[in-house]
Order: C-alpha cells, then structure tokens, then sequence
C-alpha cells in the first residue's frame, strides 16, 4: 500500500521555505488576501505562515467561522429552549462559551438546564432515541461543511418517527458573505484562499461567477501550511499577472461539483433563505432553513422562540474582524478585558475564531509589539 | 474546571475535516456507515456522501459525517507539484529524509 501523502509531508518546513522564497520571488506589488475559513486562519496563525510572507502580502482573516457569525437573536433562541423544562439541548462544544444577550448555555446548564454536547449531529439523534420522553433539541448551526450531517439527522427522524428530536437552525452559506465583503465600498480584498471543506461538499462552480463578477482571483485551498503557502503562491502569482480565475490547489479533497449524495439531502432537507450574520448583519439568501415538510423538527416553531430582544456587548469589534477591516489585536478589549476565559465576543470563544487564534498563537509577541508603538 | 475539560475534551468545531482510515463499512437504518481510525481512536462515521469508499480508504471526517473520500491520485499530483515548486535546496533534504 503506498504511503498516503496527507499530513506530516503537508507541513514540512523546508518545504515551506522553499514556497515562502517562490512567493517573494514572484510578489513586485502589495497585496492582500482572504483566507475565508476559520480553519486556515487558526493554521495560519499556529505555524506563523505570516512570518514567512514578505510585508507586501497580507493575509486578513474571514467570516468562515460558524461559532462566530450565528447572531445574537439565534444564540438567545437557543438560551430560552435550553432553559425550558423537559429538553435537552444539545450542541457542538464551542457554542456552549458564547455569549448571549444574557449569559451562556453554560450558565443555563449551572442553574439546571440540561445541556449536553456533543461531537456529533448523529450524537444529539441517538440521545432523541433514547430519551422518548423528553425533547431533544440540537443547535444545527454551520456552513456547507455541516450541512449534510445536520440534513441526515432531520432526515432520519422525520423517516424513523422520532418526534422528539427538533433543530434550531442557523446555518449560513459562504458565497453570499463572500459578495457582501467583495461589493462593500470599503473592501480591501484583492484575492481569497478558498474554503477547502466547503468545496468538498458543494463544489467550486458558484466560485467561478465570484471571481468573475468581482474579478478576484479564488485558490481553494486545503488546512496544512503547504497547502495554505501553494495557495498564497497561486494568489499572488494571479494578481501579478492580473488575471482572476478559480484554481483548485485542494484537489485531494475537492472536486469542481462536489459531492451529489451530500447536496441531494442539503437540497431535499433545506432551503436557501435571508439570514442575519454577528457583526457583519443580514445578508439575503445566505442561509439554510428546514422546509415546509420538516416543520415537525422545527425548533422556532415548536418552542415560540421567534421574537427576543437582544443587547450586544458595545466594546466588542468582532464584526470588523470577521469582515477582514481589522486584525484582533488592534481590539481596545483584545487580551485585556476580552480573553478565552472571559470572552466579550465569539471571535474569543471558538477554536477557529480569529481573535481565540491570535490570544492563543500570538499573544506575547502582540502584546510586545503593542508596547513598543 | 470541569467544565473546561469536558469542552477540551471535543474537537474544534470549526470547517475541520480530520482524515480517518475506513476499518469496515455496514448498514444502520438504511444509511450506509463504517467504523473508521483517527489517530488511535476509533469512531462511527456515515458514508452517505461516499458510498463507494471501502476498507483501507481514507476520508475527510466532520462532525461524524465523511465529506470527501481522500483521493489518493490527486494526493500523489499535489505533492509533486510542491516538489517542483520547491528550489534546488528544498528538493535535496527531500530526498535525504
């Protein structure tokens, strides 16, 4: 069996090197790309791809991180289910941090909701089928990525008759956020690594009318720093040539259609609506909703959740962050009165959040350079 | 405290997709699922969007749901070409490892 060439071989530093010398060989002019994925960026910061970038390449980091961009509104819908008597919530670990109008689930859960995480969707359906009694209710928030699991498990209950088992859904779509930030008067975007998982499931043909409409070159790119770096050198060697195309660098991972089985129950479970993102706003037809069909699932409708008064912390700029207009650290709250114990906003609360990524990978040296201006 | 370790204990969320090797394939309700390697640990993972994988195929895992059979060609081609996109230098330690 030949050896699969997938992770060790994908983060080999000379290797990086090497990429890192072709860039600077190739870049005559500045530029500044995307990585839109939550996942490259906490990559990005984790192997200090930045450092091995010349200054004319920025990288600025996404809104693909779900966590992040579920709205305030859904996190308080959560919070109001979760405290009802008799549900169990159920929800992917991150979410649990998150800060509402009003707490987190993890304060709900101190003063007796029963909240449970899970690795899962599939988890949340088995806890439904062993606990006929009560209502079980999972946040399906995500992008693509989580689409298909989140559709099997809606799915499988309406076809298995597990009536206790509902979704509160927020999920979002990349493209949509993609056009919002390219059309924005004050954009900086001049390419973008495309999100690799996505495409795995959906495919990159919708990338092909973005980069043509706004004419910006589009590498759909994989996690490890190799991947990340060939990505960067298919950016910066598009933009020097000024031309704007999709390139595949994720080949092992992607397919230009993506994948029909996963889309089929996408489609056959969801359907596309307005949705309002944290801290970017609301963006039309950049969500999923359940269909009519599956109302029987629905958790809004089940559990009259649909006005909540919201308040935003005011401190908290993780709107500008997730439209790539600043970096964490130039935050007045960022590592001060915002950190992953105490976090003011979801940027600081997820793994793939940009600001959790810089406390985590680049605090010190942040915090010296902040020193020093 | 214990609520830090119990959130440490999962993965990230996140787009994340960890590559895990197909142990066996079976059926459960209709939908095709295997039980698959990550690492050491073993986990139940659904097939639906790869049914054709097999035992000994790798696949992109999130959240419990295989997105993408690891294509072992296009694996092969992409590591060939960051070799060729590498100097005289970076080629040579290749070789050495």
């Amino acid at each position: 069996m030949t050896q699969l060439k997938y992770l060790d071989e994908y983060r080999d530093p000379a290797l990086a090197q090497a990429l890192a010398k072709r860039i600077r060989a190739v870049v005559t002019r500045p530029w500044t790309i995307m990585e839109v994925c939550g996942g490259q960026t906490h990559a990005i910061m984790r192997y200090g791809l930045q450092r091995l970038l010349p200054d004319k390449v920025e990288l600025v980091h996404g809104p693909g991180c779900p966590v992040c961009v579920t709205s305030l509104e859904m996190i308080d819908r959560a919070h109001a289910i979760a405290s009802e008597p008799d549900v169990i919530f159920a929800s992917f670990g991150d979410m649990l941090r998150v800060p509402g109008s009003r707490g987190d689930l993890l304060s709900r859960r101190a003063q007796g909701a029963d909240v449970r995480v899970v690795y899962s969707p599939l988890d949340a359906l088995k806890i439904a089928e062993e606990n006929p009694t009560r209502s079980v209710v999972f946040f399906a928030i995500g992008f693509e990525t989580t689409a298909p699991a989140n559709a099997l498990c809606v799915h499988q209950a309406a076809r298995r008759g597990l009536e206790n088992f509902s979704v509160l859904v927020s999920h979002v779509l990349v493209p949509p956020v993609i056009a919002a930030i390219l059309q924005s008067a004050d954009n900086r975007v001049q390419a973008l690594l495309g999100p690799g998982h996505v495409c795995s499931v959906v495919g990159y043909r919708e990338y092909e009318s973005l980069s043509t409409r706004y004419h910006v070159p589009i590498v759909v790119s994989g996690f490890e720093p190799l991947d990340l770096l060939a990505g960067v050198l298919r950016c910066v060697t598009q933009l020097e040539a000024g031309t704007a195309v999709v390139e595949n660098q994720y080949a092992r991972g992607v397919t230009r259609n993506g994948s029909a089985p996963a889309k089929a129950l996408i489609d056959e479970v969801f359907e596309v609506t307005d949705r309002k993102w944290r801290g970017i706003g609301s963006i039309p037809k950049s969500g999923l909703r359940l269909r009519h069909e599956y109302r029987k699932h629905d958790a809004v409708r089940l559990f009259d959740v649909e006005d909540v008064v919201t308040s935003e912390p005011c401190e908290c700029i993780s709107g500008l962050v997730l439209r790539g207009q600043k970096k964490p650290h130039q935050c007045p709250a960022f590592a001060k009165t915002c950190t992953p114990e105490s976090p003011l906003g979801a940027t600081m609360v997820s793994s793939e959040g940009a600001c959790r990524a810089y406390y985590v990978h680049a605090r010190d040296s942040l915090v010296r350079e902040g020193a020093r201006t | 405290m214990r609520q830090t370790r119990e959130l440490s204990r999962y993965p990230p969320l996140m787009c994340l997709a960890i590559p895990g090797q197909v142990i066996r394939t079976y059926e459960k309700h209709g939908v095709l699922f295997a039980e698959a390697r990550f690492a050491g640990v073993t986990r139940e993972v659904c097939l639906h969007a790869e049914p054709s994988t097999q035992a000994g195929d790798y696949v992109l895992v999130h959240v419990g749901f295989a997105i993408k059979k690891i294509d072992r060609e296009e694996a092969d081609r992409t590591w060939r070409l960051l070799l060729e996109l590498g100097d005289e230098e970076a080629l040579s330690i290749q070789e050495q490892a």
